[in-house]
C-alpha cells in the first residue's frame, strides 16, 4: 500500500493540477475590471444600436462571465477534468437554447 | 477489526495503518490532493445542473422577449437602473471578498478568513435589501401578475418614456415579462439566501479553525457556487433592466 507514494497525481493524468495559489493582485485587476464591464454596459444601453444593443449587452455579460469562471473560480489553473466538465456544461446550455429555438422558429405560427 | 470497533472510532482515534494523514482525509480516498479534485468535480456537476435549471428560464425570457417586445421594453422601463447597478456592484464585490477568503483559507489566515467571510455576508444582505424593496415597489406599482396586476399604467406612457404607450392587448402581455421578472430574480434570491446561510455556517466553523489547516475545500467550493450566483445575476441585469433604454 503506497499510500505516502502517490500523494499527487501524475502530470499527465486528467486530474493533475498545479497547486496554485492565485495572488490577492490577480483579484482586484479582474474585480476593477468587471466593475468598469458593468458601468460599459449600463452606458451603452442609453445609446441606440437597433438590433445591436442586445448583441453587445449578451457579449459585455459573456465576457464578464468568462473572467468569472477563469479568476474567481481558478478554472485557469485547474485540471484538465474540471476545464472539460465546465466546457461540457456550456455545450450542453448552447444545446437546450439551440434545440428549443429550431423547434419554435419551425413552427408556421406567424411569430417568425 | 469488527464493523463496532470501526464505527465507534472518531478522526482522532489513532486507528492502525501505514500512513499519518489529517483528520479531514476520508478513508475512500488516497490523498488530500485527489479528495479535493473529486470533491470539486462534483461540486462543478452541482453547477452543470444549476446552468440548466437557469437555462430554462432564459430561454423561456428568449422566445416572449422576441414574440412580446414592446411589452418587454415598457416593463423593463419601470426597472430602477439604480437599484440594479448597485445590486451588480454588490455581487461583484462580494464575489471578489469570496475569492479573498479563499485565498485567506489557503494561506491558513484564521482571521483573515473570518473577515472576509463576513463581508461577503454582508454584501449578500446588502443585495437581498435591495431587491426586497424593488418587489415591494413592483407590488405598489401593481405589476405582480396573478395579485393585483392592472395594465392601467402601461395604457397611457410614463413621464420618461412618452413612446411606452401600449394598445390593451400588448398591455396585457407585460404580465409574462412580470412572471419572468419574478421568477427569475425570485429563483436568484433563494439561491442567494440559500448561500448567505450557508456562508454563516462556515464562518461559525472557520472562527473555530476547521479551515487553515490544510482543508480548504469547503471554503473553495461554496466559493464556486457564490461565483455561479453572481454570474447569473450578471446575465439576469442586462436581460431585465437594459432593454432598449435609449429611446
Amino acid at each position: 500500500m503506497d499510500i505516502q507514494h502517490e500523494l499527487h497525481s501524475h502530470p499527465s493524468e486528467p486530474t493533475h493540477h498545479e497547486e496554485h495559489i492565485v495572488s490577492p493582485k490577480v483579484y482586484l485587476v479582474i474585480g476593477a475590471a468587471l466593475l468598469v464591464l458593468t458601468a460599459t454596459t449600463t452606458g451603452v444601453s442609453y445609446i441606440d444600436l437597433g438590433s445591436f444593443n442586445a448583441v453587445v449587452a449578451l457579449a459585455i455579460a459573456c465576457t464578464k462571465m468568462t473572467l468569472v469562471v477563469l479568476f474567481f473560480m481558478h478554472v485557469k489553473y485547474s485540471s484538465k477534468l474540471t476545464m472539460m466538465t465546465v466546457a461540457s456544461g456550456f455545450f450542453t446550455f448552447i444545446v437546450l437554447i439551440m434545440m428549443t429555438m429550431t423547434d419554435y422558429i419551425s413552427r408556421a405560427w406567424g411569430r417568425w | 477489526m469488527d464493523s463496532q470497533t470501526l464505527a465507534a472510532q472518531t478522526a482522532e482515534t489513532p486507528h492502525g495503518h501505514e500512513g499519518e494523514h489529517p483528520p479531514f482525509l476520508r478513508h475512500h480516498f488516497e490523498s488530500v490532493p485527489q479528495q479535493r479534485e473529486a470533491a470539486t468535480f462534483g461540486m462543478w456537476l452541482f453547477l452543470l445542473t444549476e446552468i440548466m435549471f437557469f437555462g430554462g428560464l432564459f430561454c423561456a425570457y428568449l422566445i416572449y422577449r422576441n414574440w412580446y417586445y414592446p411589452a418587454f421594453v415598457a416593463g423593463s422601463h419601470t426597472l430602477h437602473i439604480w437599484a440594479g447597478t448597485t445590486n451588480t456592484t454588490v455581487l461583484i464585490i462580494s464575489s471578489f471578498t469570496m475569492a479573498m477568503g479563499v485565498h485567506a483559507a489557503e494561506t491558513r489566515m484564521r482571521k483573515s478568513l473570518v473577515t472576509w467571510c463576513i463581508l461577503t455576508i454582508i454584501l449578500g444582505c446588502a443585495f437581498l435589501g435591495i431587491k426586497a424593496y424593488e418587489w415591494h415597489d413592483e407590488w405598489v406599482e401593481q405589476h405582480v401578475p396573478g395579485l393585483n396586476f392592472s395594465p392601467e399604467s402601461f395604457l397611457h406612457g410614463s413621464e420618461a418614456y412618452p413612446d411606452d404607450k401600449l394598445p390593451l392587448d400588448m398591455a396585457e402581455k407585460t404580465q409574462v415579462y412580470y412572471s419572468l421578472y419574478f421568477a427569475m430574480t425570485g429563483m436568484h434570491a433563494l439561491h442567494m439566501i440559500i448561500g448567505v446561510s450557508l456562508l454563516t455556517l462556515l464562518v461559525i466553523r472557520a472562527y473555530g479553525g476547521a479551515y487553515t489547516t490544510g482543508h480548504v475545500n469547503p471554503v473553495e467550493n461554496f466559493g464556486l457556487y457564490w461565483h455561479f450566483v453572481d454570474i447569473v445575476w450578471i446575465f439576469l441585469f442586462p436581460l431585465l433592466y437594459l432593454i432598449s433604454r435609449h429611446q
